[in-house]
């Protein structure tokens, strides 16, 4: 039938967002770690223009197919998620977009302490978007479960970075610019992490029509 | 009170129905009657000689009726010949052309022609054809009998052509198939139950005329079987064989109204056969 | 982009005194099925009519303009020639009711009297049912009536018996609004299917069969063609301002 296989191109597309925006995100803290300029300005100039333009096709076929077809239920609620991830995986490139500039600042600069918790949180961050586009493909909502579980892993590491570079700081004020850097990068990556656990939600309604959001999920406690 | 008037008003509808049925028996009696006394009377005469015989001279036994069967043949044929293809072309044109001048015309005066006594009809084909011919002939009393049929050929052929649906000739149209084609070979076709039946119910009408043969066919007392002579045919058997003083005549003429009687009856169930059997569902 | 199969161009058509459409203009792509939508009594009846010259037969009517199929031009040539090049399937399934079905098929061919060996006859046959989706239902019993089959086999029939002709373009007059759902979406199953080896024009009343079988949509009202294109962008973002109410449902 041709909904489906529209559906189905329409599904390929997201991913292919997913998987450029994945890309965009490790190439901006490996070229923050390893300190390659090149990587830093692809996000920007190559990458985030492509992002662009997947953002848009995936909007004109998601009005296309409601418009052409009237979809019902599952078909429906698919659609409608895929309009919503289209969105945050439209804002987790804006924020690989802003750690590339942080990065592309602090390379012309002394590195201010060895970068450890950074590389965690991006670490988690990647995994679990990872995991929400695998969620997203199997239809796995055990697997999106978990990916909402490990926020409060991130946010943990944001606040212990937010601690350290305010020691920081402290102790010396011409460490200011590259430490506000510093907390913007791990800033964008706690939002990216918590856009993954939206895209999750948005996974769990399309596949038990349930709706989570709103709630706290905390591992084995279940909903608060 | 209240139920003395329930029960007068319960008894007059009782009332009713029961007269609707006994009409309604009544009106099938004449015809009960009338094919009980021509059988009654007509049985005695027919056999195989009857059948085949020329009458013979009054006083002599026995005779037969085959020049009359053979006449009424020839007659209903040539009357056919005439009307059949005519009354179908008329009637094809006035289901095409349900307006315009020609269509009006035409249909007044199949209407008028329709109410036109038989003996009028007769008249005037004595008038066209036996006075030019100077001979009585199967011809003028084949084409008085054509046209009585005409009427009701073109009318049933008209009827029976507008019930098929448009969407027929659309589909042949769209096919391109040329109009007369779409008509001969797809219009017609499907209307044909319809036709024929128009066709045998107007034979079996004619076949029973007598009036408009007295001035045509004239009758004979011989076989023939040239169209340009004189021929002679049931009807006109019985109405001469009726009126003559001889019982041995009488007797032929009984025999002959069974004869025709049959005939017309079993035209008539042939048509109702047919309608069923053949009638397309559209 | 490949020549378009139709060209009509500033095409007016009329009866009598009364004008139903005015300068039509547009281009029919190969191989892709084209709606034409509208209110009733838009004219897009009309103008399908037009195209394979049956609007002519009613008395009074009157076109001007032109219409090019495949460069020809399709009133310069004879109205039989055009119309065979020409298929058409109508709202009413409306199957030769004194043939039976293998006749009905190659009904194009024998009341054209063309002649054709049996065997390729039988190809012909074979061949336009399995297209239109009949033939696993029929093929043994081709030689009954086609009345005892249902609306939705009965409307397949009269496809391939438009398709036994293999027309240039397949014109289909709201072929479904007399048929259930389920026909229906048979039906428009196989449109999609057909349209890769038979330039498709549909005239439809119901905008979501358009919107869901179309490749191009031509949006029709009071005569005039307003708006005309991909079915994906004509559905999303209408240009003209009719076109975004007569979608919405503010008439028609």
């Amino acid at each position: 039938m041709v909904l489906e296989e529209r559906l189905i191109e329409l599904r390929k597309t997201l991913i292919e967002f997913a998987t450029l925006v994945e890309h965009m995100i490790e190439s901006s803290i490996k070229g923050l770690v390893r300190r390659e300029k090149e990587l830093l300005d692809s996000v920007a100039q190559t990458e985030e223009p492509k992002a662009n333009d997947l953002d848009i096709k995936i909007d004109e076929l998601c009005a296309s197919l409601i418009a052409q077809y009237q979809p019902m239920a599952k078909d429906l609620r698919i659609i409608l998620m895929i309009f919503k991830m289209n969105e945050v995986l439209e804002r987790m490139a804006d924020h690989a977009v802003n750690i590339s500039e942080s990065a592309l600042y602090l390379l012309e600069t002394p590195s201010v302490k060895p970068l450890i918790d950074i590389p965690e949180m991006a670490a988690v961050a990647a995994q679990m978007l990872q995991d929400s586009i695998a969620a997203f493909i199997n239809e796995d909502a055990e697997l999106a479960t978990s990916v909402c579980a490990r926020d409060s892993i991130i946010d943990n590491l944001r606040d212990k970075t937010y601690k350290e570079l305010i020691d920081v700081m402290s102790a010396d004020s011409s460490t200011i610019k590259r430490c506000l850097h510093l907390m913007r990068i791990s800033r964008n990556l706690e939002r990216i992490a918590d856009l993954s656990t939206n895209m999750c939600e948005d996974v769990i309604f399309i596949v038990e029509g349930k709706v989570i959001k709103h709630h706290n999920i905390d591992g084995q406690d279940g909903i608060k | 009170m209240v139920n003395e008037r329930i029960f007068f008003r319960i008894f007059k509808d009782k009332l009713f129905k029961l007269s609707v049925i006994g009409f309604c028996f009544a009106s099938i009696l004449p015809l009960l009657f009338i094919l009980f006394y021509i059988f009654k009377n007509g049985i005695a005469v027919i056999n195989w000689q009857f059948l085949t015989e020329l009458p013979k001279p009054v006083g002599e036994i026995g005779g037969g009726i085959s020049n009359a069967i053979v006449g009424t043949v020839m007659l209903v044929l040539i009357s056919s010949i005439c009307s059949i293809p005519l009354g179908i072309g008329a009637g094809i044109y006035l289901s095409e052309h349900k307006q315009g001048k020609l269509s009006y015309a035409v249909r007044l005066c199949v209407e008028i022609l329709q109410g036109i006594p038989s003996i009028v009809i007769g008249i005037i084909a004595y008038v066209w054809i036996v006075m030019p011919l100077r001979t009585f002939s199967a011809v003028s009393g084949g084409i008085a009998l054509g046209i009585m049929m005409l009427p009701i050929i073109v009318r049933s052929t008209e009827e029976t052509l507008k019930l098929i649906p448009e969407s027929l000739k659309e589909a042949s149209l769209a096919l391109g198939v040329p109009y007369y084609k779409t008509i001969m070979k797809v219009i017609v076709p499907a209307g044909l139950s319809g036709i024929v039946t128009a066709v045998i119910i107007s034979v079996a009408r004619v076949a029973g005329e007598t009036a408009p043969l007295l001035f045509t066919a004239f009758g004979n007392p011989f076989m023939n079987i040239n169209i340009l002579k004189p021929v002679n045919s049931l009807p006109l058997l019985v109405f001469n064989y009726a009126a003559s003083p001889y019982p041995e005549w009488h007797a032929l003429a009984w025999g002959a109204s069974l004869v025709l009687a049959v005939l017309v009856l079993t035209l008539n169930v042939l048509a109702r056969i047919f309608t069923k059997k053949w009638k397309v569902q559209f | 982009m490949e020549s378009p199969v139709l060209k009509i161009e500033s095409f007016s058509a009329s009866f009598g005194e009364h004008n139903v459409l005015k300068d039509i203009s547009l281009e029919v792509t190969r191989n892709k099925l084209t709606a034409m939508m509208g209110p009733s009594g838009c004219g897009k009846t009309t103008l399908v009519r037009c195209i394979n010259r049956m609007h002519e037969l009613v008395p009074n009517a009157s076109v001007s303009g032109k219409m090019l199929l495949q460069n020809e031009d399709l009133y310069a040539m004879n109205p039989i020639l055009a119309r065979r090049k020409i298929g058409m399937v109508f709202q009413r399934p409306n199957p030769f009711p004194t043939m039976n079905i293998y006749d009905n098929v190659i009904a194009g061919y024998k009341l054209n009297g063309i002649k054709i060996s049996k065997g390729d006859l039988d190809a012909i046959v074979e061949g336009s049912l399995r297209k239109g989706a009949l033939w696993d239902e029929v093929k043994d019993v081709l030689y009954r009536k086609g009345t005892f089959l249902s609306g939705g086999q009965q409307q397949r029939l009269c496809i391939a018996r438009a398709l036994a002709m293999k027309p240039e373009v397949l014109l289909l007059d709201e072929p479904t609004s007399a048929l259930d759902p389920k026909a229906t979406s048979r039906i428009e199953e196989l449109m999609i299917e057909l349209k890769n080896t038979v330039t498709i024009i549909l005239v439809t009343h119901n905008i979501a069969q358009a919107a869901r079988t179309s490749d191009f949509t031509a949006f029709i009202y009071l005569g005039e063609l307003v708006e005309f294109g991909p079915t994906q962008k004509l559905f999303t973002v209408p240009e003209d301002k009719r076109t975004e109410e007569y979608l919405t449902g503010k008439f028609g």
